[in-house]
Parts: structure tokens; C-alpha cells; sequence
């Protein structure tokens, strides 16, 4: 399970800890937002009467002791604190969940410890207590640099409460990300291009650019459905995508991933434990926990309850609130890893890919995607999408996977 | 027209007819029935029943069973005689069915009626005119409000051919569209028969049955008298594999009797039988001691399969074999040919099994093994038409459970090469080198189409769009009868799909080989990404070529799901392509968002896509939808 070649060896001392293994991260799902966003469809509920943060921050701990007992001792490599809208959560809040962790796990000095914040005003005035609390990485959700996108796409905050807290949280915290949506309705190259300047400007080392997806169940689906939404076709899509690969990079934020951007060694170092198919503990409403045990070959997967106050109940009953588990075989866990890995531009580990699943990747499906032009061998060892692959991932994806 | 399993309901379990449905043990139970086989030639009469589909035929085959009692209420069901769910769901009649009817006359006397119900539709023109062939009349029923359509020409015609005397029968004359006057001015004017003393019932409401039963017995014939008494001469009208009782045939008596242990000749195979069992069909198998001269009953003797059984064939008594044998009939010729291929390989076996039982009891169609480059292996099958063609899919795709992909329905061909040999063709993918073909020849229909004459120009605009040529136009009242030659491989494309809609499904369409013409016909190929389809390629018209191969490509177009590359889709004629599109390359397909707890989600969205590629088949890098080969060949109307 440790057959793994460090990505680049020349780069610069990275600042998060990232030694190219997959590591061992630990998720806290923190399951409450202030609205929910017309376009989101992760597991957030509003909630209009106060949240009791320690009814369930006692839950937390309880869960974390469940799932310790399930993993074994680990070393983490990474914490994040996700949602939903952890910012939501009083610093106190945060230091206990935090502590825990340390607790349970054997947590080293200076791991990348991120939480994700709104750039309302109001969470903005904890920063320096999460900053206290143990956070060491801020990843702001502000979508969009200009006050008619952030309504269309439901935000609270507008343009210049999100610079303003861009500035603050770049005072605060060691590093700092921040997230955009783009090819929005109606979005042109032109003006596409100029917010992005503006945010690489505002950005310290990371950024998160998402594009405009519209999921099941969301109310932008109903919307689309009934024809009043029209996103960026294909072509357009397309386009947006390649210029902003072309502006990050230039920049100095190149993609590492196909929505994600860094300063070189300033990656995200718990999103790359999914990348690269490492292992990480769920622990919180819907979180999801993948790891193997010992040295068996197996992964297990834990999924939690979704629902806040029922997870809670569960909890308060059961000592945890996994409502799912899957046991994956090789097989399994060799498309997982392939259909994770291969969003990254260091690519996948062939070696590793072929332990996992013990056996070797489908050549003729491998070399007619080289043919393609949509993969490419990087030297012998790993294999990566091309430009022109990425764009295409699924598909690619779906072509090599058994 | 073509349909595959996935379209349809899902099937049930393959019916039997009703002749086995009852337990043996229960059989010869009712004390009436060694009486009738001792009935009088005078006494006996055999009769079909022939019209348009929908005007009632097997509605008034039931009530004549119900008003004679052959079935006890209880087993009674609506068109009783259609067994199979394909029969009684669409309202036809593709096995002709024999049902012996017990009735007590007018004139106070007890006579034994003969009903053979036939197919209505052309294709099974062959189970009609065998059917009839074993009868002196036949009973024409016209839907009073209807009037005279297509097929009930066809048929009626077939039965005047075979002398028969003819009761008309207007049913549906409760309806208030019903205009009784004017279709008996119709049938006289269209078919030529008096029908003045035409019986007029509602088979639905029984009225007027009373009076079907007495006209059967006071004008349809009696069985003529034959050479004599002696020997066994018997016409074989059908046989049937039953899974109880093997080979089950169908005869009518001309001369002498058959009964159990006789030992039989059939004339045509030379084989010879010693009969196990003889029955009639009430329409239960009901075993009885003995069938005499102008009787029609079965018999069962130990045949092994269906095949060895010749319909129209002379059955005789071993030892004393008579002297003039039956003129006998044509065996029927598949017109139709097509490749039906397993949509899983590992089906192959299955449809194998499947095709040959089918085959058990439906003679008139034929298969052999075909390889396709891209569909792998399957069949080449022959059908007496289209709609026999559906139904035999339909029935693989229901009773044993197969998902199917049929290729373009072909006509035969005939060629003559450069060195003078004359082959047939029934798969455009074997069309040797055009340079040794001296000339093709392509069989030709007559058909006759009947509309309301609001549809009269759009069709006729159809028939000429297709190569007809109109040979008659006639009209009686508001709706026009017309006839046209027909190359029978424009009819196979899309013909009957387009007259039901450019007519709103009011025009009736029927026809009859008319022999083989030649033409300048051409094989078409269609080529996906530079290279040939063989299960797309088909035999045109030169003049039609460059529009069906554009509607093709079109088509396939919409078809084939957009891949990581463009693909060219051509239509082509030897090296000259006639007909371009192309599938321009997928633009975007990516999950902007995937971290942690979308692994699973995506993982199973995955697999979801894995299943999905199954139902794809792979032809060099392109991955065609296997619907795309039924859906290519459908021309919306």
C-alpha cells in the first residue's frame, strides 16, 4: 500500500506537508447554511430556530470515537471542516471538534487544517477565533465578483463584503482558497475573463473554479427543466474552460486538478488524499469515510445519516450515525482510484494502481485513449489526462475503468 | 414496423391451443360424440370464414360456438379459437383454427358444421387457402358500416377460386353508422355477388346468429360425393406439434374413413403411420372412433416433427392406396428475409433453441445461420411478409424471453451473373462484384388499396414515389378502390407505416406476388467512421438511392450518441458516397465538482454507464446504440 512516486520532486518545500503519499484525512461535515444556495446539492438544511452547536458537537465526539475504533490508530495528514456552513459554528465549536481529532488520531504539528467560511460580515468576525481555534486554512465560498451573479445564484454576501473578507481572511490565516462558479447563464470569454483577472489579484495561493453544473433536485434543475436557465452549451463550456487554464497558469495558479488551482506546493493536501485515493475518516450528517484496516486489501466505506437531527438521534442511541456501509473489492477500488486520479494533473501512479487492484490496466483501451490524444504517459510510471482529455474526463474515464 | 422485445409488454409463458388445454383423462366424456362421426355427407357442413380484420370475424366464430354449445359458458372467452396473447391482443388471426359445431336445424334435423377460421391478412394467404381448400363455402362478413376494405377482396377472391358458395354477412348493423344499403350495393358492385338475401347480424349482440347458423345448413353445400366408400382418401389441411400428444394433423376425409390402428400412406413423403388417436375439435380435442367421408377431424400417429408432415399432401390407407391422389398446394416461399441477432452474445444459443421450436409449428418460415461483422451471430430468417416477420419476433422477444436486433428487411432477389448462373440473394451483404452481375431482377406486388377518397392524392403520390405503377382506379360512393404493381422492396422500407398515417388509418392496403421484374437496383452501404455496417447495407433502386441514403444518415445522426472524436456517417453506391453527415465530436463531459462523498455516487454512475455500453455494439472505434438498427429504418410519416 505504499508504492507511491513523490509527483515532482523539484518542487519548491511545499507548504502542505504533501510528501506524494495519499495520506489519511479526516472530514467533519458540519450540515447547517443561513439559506440554502438555488444550485447546491449537498447536504445543508436551514434551520430557523437556533442550532444546540453542543448537543451536536457531543455527537461529533462520540461519532469520532466509533469510527477511531474503526480505523485504528492513524497518523492524519489532513483535517477539513466542510458543510453546509461550518462558519456558522462558534469558534469554541470549532477547538472542540478540533481537539478531538487530536485526540482520537496522532495529529503532527502544522498539518493543513482547512475549514470552509461565507464571506458574510457576521462570519467574518470569527475568523481570528477559527485562526486561534487551529485552523490554518481558510476556503471562502464567495461564486462571484459582481452583485447581480451573487444574487442569481442566492448568496447572502455581496461583492464587496467578499473582497473585504478575502482581505481579512489573507491577514488571518496561513493560506487561503476561495471558490467561484462560472459559465453562468448569460456569461461571456470577455467578462469571464476579466473576473478572473480580478480574482487572481484578490487570490493568495489557491482557488477553487467550479463550472456551473445543474444537479438533481436542485431548484436551478426545475428552472432548467422548465427552460428558463439556459447554461453555456458544450462549445462555449468548452471554451471557458480551456481560457481559464490558460489564465490561471499564466498567473501562476496552474490547474492540479480540473477545477482547482495552486502556487506550486500549495495544493490542497486534503482534497489530494481523494485524488489520490488515500484513505479518510467521515465523521458528522452525510459525511463519507473510505479506509482500509490494517493491511488488508479491503476499503471500507461509511456513509452517515443525512438527515442533521436524526444523525443525531442515531448517535445519541447508537454511539455513531453510519446508516451505509460497502465493503469494495480490488476492483472496485481500482476504478475508484483511476476515476479520482485522473481529475489530477500529476496523473495516476500506474504501480499503485495496479496493487490496488490487482491487476494490470486495460492496455488496448489505455493505448486507443493515447491514440485519442485524450491520455498521455508521464515517463513510465504514471499515465495523466491530456488537455484535451480533461475536458472529456468522464468519458475518458469511462473507457479505461473495468 | 419492426419491434424487438423492449418495446413490448413483457411476455408470458407460450400458450398452447386449445385443443390440449384439457386434461386427456377428461377427454370423449360427452355420450353425443361417437353419434356424430356416423353423420350423413348431407348432413356435415364445411365452411370458412373470410373478411377484413376488425369487421368481426372471430366475434361471430364465438357466438357460433356459444349458440351451438360446443363450449360450456364458463369456457368461453372472447375470440375463443385466437389462442396465442399475440392473436387475441391485436384482434387477429394468424393459425387457422377448426372448431366442429353441433347443430339442431330448422327442419328438425341434427347437422355437423365445419368451421375453419382463417387469417385475414395476407401474408398467411397460405393458411387461408389451404383452409379453404377444405370447404365448400364460405361465409363473407363485411362490417355494415365499413364496407368493402382491401383484404376482404383478396380473400373472398381466393374463395370463389375454390368454388365456393358464399353467404354474405353483414355485421355490425346495430351501429348507428351502419348503412346496410349502400355496402350491399358495394358488395355487389366491388366483389360481383347477389346480396340481396345478404344475412344481417351484430355479432356482438348476437342478433341475427340464428339465422348465419340456418343459412349455412340451407345454402352452403354439402360434401360432394366422392369416388365411393372406399379407400382412405384425406386432404392434409395442417399440422401442429403439441407438447402432450406430438404431431397433431389436421385432415378433411374425402373418401372412406380413418380410424385408430389403420395404418396410413402419405402419398407425397411416402411414409407410412398407424394412427394412435383420431379426434374433432369442439374445439377441444375430443376423441372419437372414426371420421368418415366430408368430415374434418384430426389424428395423431407418432409423427416425430411437424416437418415430416406435407400440407396439401393425399393421406391413404397403406394396404389399399387410392388410386388418384390430391392436386395438393405450393409449399408457401418466404418473401421476406431478415437477420435477427442476439443482443447479448451469450444468447446465441438461446435463440437458436427458440427459432427452432418456433420452426416446430410454423413451417412457412425458414432460417440459417448468418455471421455479421457487426452483430456477430445470429440468423438469417425468411417470412411469408411483415407482418408474419413482426409476429415471429414478437414471439421470440415474448415467449422465451430474447431482446433481438433485426437488420433491414430484404426482398429476394434474382441474379443472373456474366457466366449465366442464376442465383437468389436474400442478404444484400452476399451481392457478389457488381462486374459479374449481368442484371438483377426484384419481385413484384399487386396491391390493392382502399381509402376514403380524401387520401386518395396523398396516396397515390405514395405509389408513385415507390415505383408503382396504377393499373386501376375505381370508385364506389365516397371511397376509391385502386391498384398498383408495386416493386415488393419498396413496400418492405416503410410503405404500410406511411399509408396508415398519410390516410389516418383509413386506407386499407392488400397484395399478392405478382412475379420478378428486373431493375436497376443497387447495394447502398452505409459507412460509420469510414467503415461499412454490413447489417445497414441494402439493395435500392438507382433512383431512390441518393434520398433513402440521405434520410438514413440523417437518421443515424440522431442515433449514434456523440463520441470523443467526429465521425463521418456516409451512404455509399460501390466507391461513390451519395449522402454525408457527420457526429461532430463531444465538446464537454466532466464532473466540475468531485471530492470525498461523491466517490460512491460516481462510482455507480460508472457501472451505470458500463451496463450501458452492453447495449452497445462496437464497429472499429464507434460504439452504435443497438435501437439505432430498428429505429434507422422507420421514416416518420
Amino acid at each position: 500500500m505504499t508504492v507511491w512516486a513523490s509527483p515532482d520532486q523539484t518542487a519548491p518545500a511545499p507548504l502542505n506537508g504533501d510528501d506524494g503519499s495519499p495520506g489519511f484525512g479526516v472530514y467533519l461535515h458540519w450540515p447547517f447554511c443561513a439559506a440554502k444556495c438555488p444550485y447546491c446539492d449537498f447536504n445543508s438544511h436551514v434551520r430557523h430556530a437556533p442550532v444546540d452547536q453542543t448537543a451536536f458537537a457531543e455527537a461529533f465526539l462520540r461519532e469520532m470515537a466509533h469510527v477511531r475504533d474503526l480505523t485504528g490508530p492513524r497518523e492524519v495528514t489532513s483535517i477539513f471542516i466542510g458543510g453546509g456552513t461550518p462558519s456558522l459554528m462558534t469558534p469554541e465549536t470549532v477547538g472542540t471538534l478540533l481537539n478531538a481529532v487530536a485526540a482520537h488520531w496522532r495529529v503532527p504539528a502544522n498539518i493543513e487544517v482547512t475549514m470552509e467560511a461565507n464571506p458574510q460580515s457576521a462570519d467574518a468576525n470569527r475568523f481570528a477565533g477559527y485562526r486561534t481555534a487551529g485552523v490554518n486554512r481558510l476556503s471562502l465560498g464567495v461564486q462571484a465578483l459582481n452583485d447581480a451573479d451573487l444574487t442569481f445564484l442566492g448568496r447572502l454576501h455581496d461583492a464587496d463584503e467578499a473582497r473585504a473578507a478575502i482581505e481579512l481572511a489573507r491577514r488571518t490565516f496561513p493560506r487561503l482558497s476561495f471558490d467561484l462558479i462560472y459559465a453562468r447563464p448569460g456569461q461571456t470569454l470577455e467578462n469571464w475573463a476579466s473576473e478572473l483577472r480580478e480574482a487572481i489579484s484578490l487570490a493568495a495561493d489557491h482557488l477553487s473554479l467550479y463550472q456551473l453544473t445543474i444537479e438533481d433536485g436542485t431548484p436551478f434543475k426545475a428552472l432548467h427543466a422548465a427552460g428558463r436557465i439556459a447554461i453555456p452549451d458544450g462549445e462555449l463550456a468548452s471554451n471557458l474552460y480551456a481560457m481559464t487554464q490558460d489564465i490561471t497558469s499564466d498567473h501562476g495558479l496552474p490547474a492540479y486538478e480540473i477545477s482547482n488551482h495552486a502556487v506550486p506546493g500549495a495544493q490542497s493536501r486534503h482534497n489530494l488524499t481523494y485524488w489520490r485515493y488515500g484513505d479518510y475518516a467521515g465523521i458528522g450528517p452525510g459525511a463519507h469515510g473510505r479506509f482500509a484496516v490494517g493491511e488488508a486489501v479491503e476499503k471500507h466505506v461509511t456513509i452517515t445519516e443525512r438527515h442533521p437531527e436524526t444523525w443525531l438521534e442515531r448517535v445519541r442511541r447508537h454511539g455513531h450515525g453510519i446508516a451505509e456501509t460497502e465493503t469494495l473489492d480490488r476492483m472496485a477500488q481500482a476504478d475508484e482510484m483511476l476515476m479520482m486520479g485522473l481529475r489530477l494533473t500529476e496523473g495516476v501512479d500506474l504501480a499503485r494502481h495496479e496493487a490496488l487492484g490487482g491487476r494490470t490496466i486495460d492496455g488496448q483501451a489505455l493505448q486507443a485513449m493515447i491514440d485519442l490524444g485524450m491520455v498521455e504517459r508521464v515517463g513510465n510510471a504514471r499515465i495523466r489526462a491530456t488537455a484535451r482529455g480533461r475536458i472529456v474526463l468522464d468519458s475518458v474515464i469511462a473507457e479505461l475503468a473495468q | 414496423m419492426i419491434r424487438t422485445g423492449g418495446a413490448l409488454p413483457l411476455g408470458m409463458r407460450p400458450r398452447r391451443r386449445p385443443s390440449i388445454a384439457i386434461p386427456l383423462s377428461r377427454q370423449g366424456v360427452r355420450p353425443y360424440i361417437s353419434a356424430m362421426t356416423k353423420t350423413p355427407r348431407s348432413h356435415i357442413r364445411n365452411f370458412s370464414i373470410v373478411a377484413h380484420i376488425d369487421h368481426g370475424k372471430s366475434t361471430l366464430a364465438d357466438r357460433l360456438i356459444q349458440m351451438t354449445g360446443s363450449l360450456e359458458e364458463r369456457e368461453m372467452k372472447d375470440q375463443v379459437l385466437d389462442a396465442m396473447d399475440i392473436e387475441r391482443e391485436r384482434g387477429i388471426t394468424i393459425k387457422a383454427n377448426t372448431v366442429r359445431l353441433e347443430y339442431d336445424a330448422a327442419d328438425g334435423e341434427h347437422y355437423v358444421l365445419n368451421l375453419i377460421d382463417t387469417p385475414g391478412h395476407v401474408d398467411f394467404a397460405y393458411e387461408v387457402s389451404r383452409s379453404l381448400a377444405a370447404c365448400e363455402g364460405s361465409l363473407l362478413v363485411v362490417d355494415a358500416s365499413q364496407g368493402v376494405e382491401a383484404q376482404t377482396l383478396a380473400n373472398v377472391y381466393q374463395a370463389i377460386d375454390n368454388d365456393h358458395e358464399i353467404v354474405t354477412v353483414l355485421n355490425k348493423v346495430d351501429l348507428p353508422a351502419a348503412d346496410i344499403d349502400r355496402v350491399k350495393a358495394q358488395v355487389e358492385e366491388v366483389i360481383g355477388l347477389d346480396a340481396s338475401d345478404a344475412v344481417e347480424i351484430s355479432a356482438k349482440t348476437g342478433q341475427g346468429i340464428d339465422q348465419v347458423l340456418e343459412a349455412i345448413v340451407t345454402r352452403l353445400p354439402a360434401p360432394p360425393e366422392g369416388e365411393g366408400a372406399e379407400p382412405l382418401k384425406a386432404l392434409l389441411v395442417d399440422s401442429w406439434y403439441d407438447a402432450y400428444l406430438g404431431v397433431v394433423v389436421l385432415v378433411r376425409i374425402i373418401d372412406g374413413r380413418m380410424k385408430r390402428g389403420q395404418t396410413i400412406r402419405m402419398i407425397g413423403t411416402d411414409a407410412r403411420y398407424q394412427v394412435d388417436r383420431v379426434g374433432v375439435l369442439t374445439p377441444k380435442l375430443v376423441t372419437v372412433p372414426e371420421l368418415g367421408p366430408g368430415e374434418i377431424g384430426v389424428f395423431t400417429a407418432s409423427i416425430k416433427e411437424v416437418a415430416d408432415t406435407r400440407v396439401g399432401d393425399t393421406i391413404t390407407e397403406d394396404k389399399r392406396p387410392t388410386a388418384v391422389a390430391l392436386p395438393g398446394f405450393k409449399p408457401a416461399q418466404p418473401v421476406v428475409f431478415c437477420g435477427l441477432f442476439p443482443v447479448d452474445a451469450a444468447d446465441f444459443e438461446d435463440l437458436r433453441a427458440a427459432i427452432g421450436k418456433l420452426r416446430l409449428n410454423d413451417a412457412s418460415f425458414s432460417y440459417e445461420m448468418e455471421t455479421s461483422a457487426a452483430l456477430g451471430f445470429g440468423f438469417r430468417c425468411g417470412f411469408l411478409g411483415l407482418l408474419h416477420l413482426e409476429i415471429i419476433q414478437e414471439r421470440l422477444a415474448r415467449e422465451f424471453d430474447l431482446d433481438l436486433i433485426a437488420t433491414a428487411p430484404s426482398v429476394v432477389y434474382r441474379m443472373t451473373l456474366t457466366d449465366g448462373t442464376v442465383t437468389e440473394l436474400h442478404n444484400p451483404a452476399d451481392m457478389p462484384d457488381v462486374v459479374k452481375i449481368a442484371t438483377i431482377e426484384e419481385p413484384w406486388i399487386k396491391a390493392t388499396i382502399m381509402t376514403p377518397d380524401d387520401y386518395l392524392g396523398a396516396i397515390l403520390q405514395l405509389c408513385q414515389e415507390r415505383r408503382g405503377i396504377q393499373t386501376d382506379l375505381a370508385y364506389v360512393g365516397s371511397r376509391a378502390m385502386v391498384t398498383y404493381e408495386l416493386p415488393l422492396n419498396e413496400v418492405v422500407f416503410d410503405f404500410y407505416d406511411r399509408l396508415k398515417s398519410i390516410s389516418k388509418g383509413y386506407a386499407s392496403f392488400d397484395y399478392q406476388i405478382d412475379g420478378y421484374r428486373e431493375g436497376d437496383l443497387v447495394r447502398m452501404s452505409i459507412l460509420v467512421n469510414e467503415e461499412p455496417v454490413d447489417a445497414l447495407s441494402m439493395l435500392v433502386h438507382r433512383s431512390a438511392a441518393e434520398k433513402r441514403g440521405r434520410v438514413m444518415c440523417e437518421k443515424l445522426k440522431d442515433l449514434i450518441p456523440r463520441h470523443m472524436f467526429k465521425i463521418p456517417i456516409q451512404a455509399a453506391i460501390g466507391g461513390k458516397v451519395i449522402a454525408r453527415e457527420t457526429i461532430s465530436a463531444m465538446r464537454k463531459d466532466v464532473t466540475a465538482k468531485c471530492y470525498g462523498g461523491d466517490v460512491t455516487r460516481k462510482r455507480k454512475l460508472l457501472e451505470k454507464q458500463k451496463e450501458g455500453k452492453k447495449k452497445m455494439r462496437q464497429f472499429g472505434r464507434v460504439e452504435i446504440p443497438q435501437e439505432a438498427f430498428i429505429q434507422v429504418l422507420k421514416v416518420d410519416g
